[in-house]
C-alpha cells in the first residue's frame, strides 16, 4: 500500500463542519474517517458529573453525517473520547446517539465500543506496585484519592483500535483516548512509519484547525505515504500553509516538539514542511521514538462540594479605593455569623468563600501586574463551596446580607454597599468538581485497562457478539 | 522600542492540559520573528519575572518553522479547582503584551 488516505470531519464531534466541506472529502475516497469527541479543556465537571460539553443535537448532527458517510465509503469510523470525558457513562450517552441514527437510517455494521474508565481496585492495585508515577506537575495521588474521586479513566493509545479493526468493526467508538491515536491507528498498523502517521494525526485531529483563514470549525483531509504527508482542507477556500501546520503543534501542547503518547514520543525537531500546493503542505522527516516502557495517563475529578454565588457590584468610589479592606473585612464577618448559626455543625476548613473582584483582578488574580485600580465601578463574584447545597446557599444568603450592610468610615449611618441585579441574589450551581491526578500507569499491556464489546447493529436491532 | 503585541501576529494562552498553562507568540513574516528572538527580550527569565516564577518552571522555545516563540508554565491554579479564574486560560497573556523590543 502506497498511499492511505484521511478524513477529519472536525475538531470535536459535535462542533460542527460544513456538509459540504465533508461530501467534497468523501468524493477523496478516504480509507478511514476519523473524530475526536473530548478533551479536558471544558473542565472538570464533564469527567465529575458525568455529562458531555457539547449539546446532544449538535452530536447528533455531526454523528448522523459523519456515520451516513463512512457506510456509504464501507470505510472505518474510528471515534475516540466519547461524551467529552470518556468514561463509561458518556460512552453509553454517545452510543445511544449512535443507535437512534442507526435506527433511524436502517444501518447495519459491526460496533466495537472500548472502555476507558478504570476500575478503582485495579488502580489501587498498580498503586501499591508502585507502576502509577507523576507527571510534572503532579498533585498527590494515593489509595484515598482513588476512593472519593467520581470517575477515574485512562487515555487510550493506538493499540486498542488497531485491537477492535482487527476484529473486524466497522465503527468504533473508544471512551477517553489519546486524540492521535485515533488517526494513527490505522496507519500504523498498515505499516505507515510511525513519525509520519503521528504527526498526520496531530494535525487531524483538531479538523481544520491548522488553516491560516479559519472560519468555523470543518474538515481536514491527509494523504499518508511511506515518507511524508501532505494535508488539505477540502473547502477550497481554506489555505494551509508551511506556517500554519508548522504551528499547530504549539496549540495546547506545552512542548512544541516533543509529544508523548503511551508507546513513544512524536519528534518534530527535524520536520519538514513544504508548500504543496497554494493550499496543501508536505511534511516529512518527523520521527518517533519508541518508549522504554509503555504507560497510559490517568485523568481523574473529584466533587469538591455544592457551590452557590452572589453577584453584586460596588459604584461607590469610597468603597472601591478601600476595596481590599472591605472584603476582607467581609471575610471575617462571613465567618464569624456562620459560627454563630452553624457553631459546632460546620467547622472552618469545611466550607470555602472566595471573593473575585472583577475591574481589579478578576481575571489573573494575584498575578495580576496592574495594582490601581482603574474602573468606576467593580463586579463581586462572591463564591460559597460547601458540603451540602442547602448549606451553600444558606452560607451565600449570610453574605448578601453581611455584604448589603457592611460599613465604612467615611459613611455613617446604615449603608447599602452592593448593587445585586438577581433575586433571589444568589444562584445554585450544583456540584463542584476538582481534576486530581495526573499520573501515568505502566500496565502489562496496552489493552488490559480498555475492554472491547462488539454488537452487530442492524437497524434498531442489536445482537452483542463475542470478540 | 516597539511592544511585542505591536509585532506580533497573535499572543495567546492556552491549557496545555489541566496542569499546565502555555503561551504562543506568533509573527506572520521571518524578519520580525528573527528580530524579537536576536532582541532576547522575550525569554525563559522574561516569563519567569511577570509570573512569579522561578525560570526553572518555564518551558521556553524558538520555533522556527512556525515563525514562534513559545513558553510554558505549570498552571498558577490547577483548571477548574476552586480558586481558578480562566478555566480555558485564555486570558492570561496580557503581561507580556508591552515587554519592549529594541
Amino acid at each position: 500500500m502506497e498511499e492511505i488516505r484521511i478524513l477529519s470531519p472536525t475538531g470535536v464531534c459535535g462542533s460542527g463542519f460544513l456538509e459540504a466541506s465533508f461530501e467534497k472529502a468523501l468524493a477523496l475516497k478516504p480509507d478511514f474517517i476519523g473524530c475526536d469527541a473530548g478533551s479536558t479543556d471544558p473542565g472538570p465537571s464533564h469527567l465529575g458529573a458525568g455529562h458531555a460539553a457539547f449539546p446532544r443535537d449538535a452530536v447528533r448532527r455531526d454523528l448522523r453525517l459523519i456515520l451516513l458517510g463512512a457506510r456509504k465509503l464501507r470505510v472505518p469510523l474510528l471515534i475516540g473520547s466519547a461524551g467529552t470525558a470518556g468514561g463509561d457513562v458518556h460512552l453509553e450517552w454517545f452510543c445511544g446517539i449512535l443507535k437512534e441514527v442507526a435506527a433511524a437510517e436502517s444501518l447495519r455494521f459491526k460496533l466495537a465500543l472500548i472502555h476507558a474508565e478504570q476500575d478503582k481496585a485495579y488502580l489501587k492495585k498498580r498503586l501499591r506496585e508502585r507502576r502509577i508515577k507523576p507527571l510534572q506537575p503532579a498533585p498527590e495521588f494515593n489509595a484515598a484519592v482513588i476512593d472519593r474521586s467520581e470517575r477515574i479513566v485512562g487515555m487510550m493509545g493506538a493499540e486498542p483500535y488497531q485491537r477492535a479493526l482487527d476484529a473486524g468493526a466497522d465503527v468504533i467508538v473508544a471512551g477517553r483516548s489519546s486524540d492521535t491515536a485515533i488517526f494513527a491507528a490505522l496507519p500504523v498498523m498498515r505499516g505507515f512509519p510511525e513519525g509520519i502517521a503521528w504527526h498526520a494525526a496531530k494535525i487531524l485531529e483538531c479538523g481544520a484547525a491548522a488553516v491560516v483563514n479559519r472560519k468555523t470549525p470543518d474538515c481536514m483531509f491527509a494523504w499518508v505515504r511511506k515518507d511524508h504527508f501532505v494535508v488539505e482542507a477540502p473547502d477550497s477556500e481554506l489555505r494551509c500553509t508551511p506556517q500554519s501546520i508548522a504551528s499547530h503543534s504549539l496549540y495546547e501542547n506545552a512542548d512544541p516538539f516533543r509529544l508523548v503518547e503511551c508507546s513513544g514520543t512524536l519528534d518534530l525537531t527535524n520536520s519538514r514542511y513544504e508548500a504543496a500546493s497554494e493550499r496543501s503542505v508536505k511534511v516529512s522527516g518527523s520521527a518517533f521514538i519508541p518508549a522504554a516502557r509503555y504507560t497510559v495517563k490517568l485523568e481523574g475529578a473529584e466533587k469538591v462540594g455544592y457551590q452557590s454565588i452572589v453577584i453584586g457590584s460596588v459604584r461607590d468610589p469610597f468603597i472601591i479605593r478601600q476595596i481590599d479592606d472591605w472584603t476582607s473585612r467581609l471575610t471575617t464577618r462571613i465567618h464569624a455569623r456562620v459560627k454563630q448559626v452553624y457553631a459546632d455543625r460546620l467547622k472552618d476548613g469545611d466550607y470555602f468563600v472566595n471573593i473575585r473582584i472583577y475591574g481589579k483582578n478578576g481575571t489573573m488574580g494575584p498575578l495580576e501586574p496592574v495594582r490601581e485600580i482603574r474602573s468606576h465601578e467593580l463586579c463581586l463574584l462572591i463564591e460559597v463551596t460547601a458540603p451540602t447545597q442547602e448549606m451553600a446557599s444558606s452560607i451565600a444568603a449570610i453574605v448578601r446580607h453581611q455584604g448589603l450592610h457592611l460599613p465604612i468610615p467615611e459613611w455613617s449611618g446604615l449603608i447599602t454597599a452592593l448593587a445585586c441585579p438577581y433575586n433571589p441574589a444568589h444562584l445554585e450551581r450544583g456540584a463542584v468538581y476538582r481534576f486530581n491526578v495526573n499520573h501515568v500507569v505502566e500496565p502489562d499491556d496496552p489493552y488490559e485497562m480498555f475492554p472491547m464489546d462488539l454488537y452487530a447493529i442492524d437497524g434498531a436491532t442489536q445482537k452483542k457478539a463475542v470478540a | 522600542m516597539k511592544a511585542l503585541a505591536e509585532l506580533a501576529r497573535l499572543i495567546r494562552s492556552k491549557n496545555a492540559g489541566p496542569f499546565e498553562l502555555t503561551f504562543d507568540i506568533m509573527f506572520d513574516d521571518a524578519a520580525t520573528y528573527e528580530r524579537v528572538k536576536r532582541s532576547g527580550a522575550v525569554s525563559r527569565e522574561a516569563v519567569a519575572l511577570r509570573y512569579g516564577l522561578p525560570a526553572a518552571d518555564v518551558k521556553f522555545f524558538y520555533c522556527d518553522h512556525a515563525l514562534a516563540i513559545k513558553a510554558s508554565i505549570p498552571r498558577p491554579c490547577v483548571q477548574g479547582d476552586l480558586r481558578d479564574s480562566d478555566g480555558h486560560g485564555g486570558q492570561q497573556y496580557a503581561p507580556l503584551m508591552d515587554i519592549e523590543i529594541p
